[in-house]
């Protein structure tokens, strides 16, 4: 089974690279100019993306370093117990929807600290996994359109981060128990 | 609802600092903060401008088209503000098709170009149409079928089957998508009616 995946992901990408150009000079595209022409679109999109990523970068980092992170962290302890949810897992929980890279390294800390075949450990894997970084999704992807009201998208993305949470622990502990 | 986050995330770090005497700190977490900004920028257009410019290949041979119209009835009932076989169905396609498999590098520029088409559908250009809410709701929740990242750090790590999450993986990712489409269908639904 690994090996199946591990080759799938491997091969993935340079069939799609292949398959693409392969089909495209079948179809008599000018394969050459044609990816340059999309590349040059690549440019322009990170350029207006720039400006969101940077704001969004400071408030996350202030946040982070400034102590407040813990401090909320304090806050809703109480409820975490009661819910029985581990609360080593509670700053992935909490970071997983602000970075992406912060959430990684603090998943891989946890599998470092107490092993990948752990309950913490199989539970950290799965929540990086079945989550996302839902605020940089949106100030990525509106950004780069000048969308400045997001109406309801913010509530969906948060309130799945949740569900996906809550599944995590529920299927991990119904799987590894 | 944006601007209240952004807002509270930096006032309440600021207040927080000044309390525990790190007010330094902070001014440096700025700075620090607007420069992980630039890099992961840089970082994104070398991987923008590769798919991008894949993507126009794709897009000039007509592969778009072929991939909108083969999956065009899931599309229908996800988007049903979106005509037949606009542009934007093969995006969407593309970059659902690169979350499954855990592309997560490959579906921002197609979500993007996505993004783009569905901003060219949308008659108020500073608010989110509904259909752009649920293409963002499908990529915050996304179903995984491979976490190749997870796997590649279980390994590093020693597990003894480090492929062993891609089924709790799936199952949840799966339950969060579910959730995800009906909070999206119920505020679409609210939005509408607001807006009649």
């Amino acid at each position: 089974m690994y090996q199946w995946v591990s080759l799938l992901s491997l091969w993935a990408i340079p069939v799609t690279i292949s398959f693409v150009l392969l089909y495209g000079w079948r179809k008599q595209v000018p394969v050459y100019e044609a990816f340059v022409d999309g590349a040059k679109g690549g440019l322009t999109t990170t350029i207006r993306i720039l400006p969101h990523l940077i704001a969004m970068m400071v408030a996350v980092t202030m946040f982070r370093e400034s102590g407040a992170l813990e401090l909320l962290l304090g806050l809703i302890r109480p409820l975490l117990d009661a819910l029985h949810f581990p609360e080593e897992l509670v700053p992935l929980a909490l970071l997983r929807p602000l970075t992406g890279t912060g959430s990684l390294a603090i998943a891989t800390d946890l599998i470092a600290q107490y092993g990948p075949d752990s309950f913490l450990g199989r539970l950290a894997a799965t929540m990086q996994g079945s989550t996302d970084t839902t605020l940089y999704v949106l100030t990525v992807y509106f950004g780069a359109v000048g969308i400045r009201n997001s109406a309801y998208a913010l509530k969906v993305g948060l309130w799945s981060d949740l569900a996906g949470v809550i599944f995590s622990l529920l299927v991990v502990s119904y799987v590894f128990s | 609802m944006l601007n209240i986050i952004w807002l509270a995330l930096i006032v309440v770090s600021i207040v927080v600092a000044a309390i525990n005497g790190k007010i330094n700190v902070v001014n440096q977490a700025a700075f620090e903060g607007a420069k992980t900004g630039v890099t992961v920028c840089f970082g994104l257009l070398s991987i923008l401008a590769f798919w991008m410019g894949l993507m126009r290949i794709a897009e000039r041979s007509g592969l778009l088209e072929l991939l909108a119209r083969v999956l065009s009835p899931i599309i229908r009932l996800l988007f049903p503000d979106v005509p037949n076989g606009h542009p934007a169905i093969g995006y969407i396609l593309s970059n659902m098709s690169a979350n499954l498999l855990g592309l997560g590098n490959a579906a921002t520029p197609m979500g993007l170009k996505a993004m783009e088409e569905l901003q060219k559908l949308n008659p108020n250009k500073h608010v989110a149409s509904p259909a752009m809410c649920t293409l963002l709701a499908i990529n915050t929740a996304s179903i995984t079928i491979i976490p190749t990242t997870m796997i590649a750090i279980r390994m590093q790590y020693g597990s003894a089957s480090p492929v062993e999450i891609v089924g709790t993986t799936l199952l949840s990712s799966f339950g969060a998508t579910i959730v995800a489409l009906l909070l999206d269908r119920w505020y679409r639904y609210r939005h509408a009616k607001r807006h009649r």
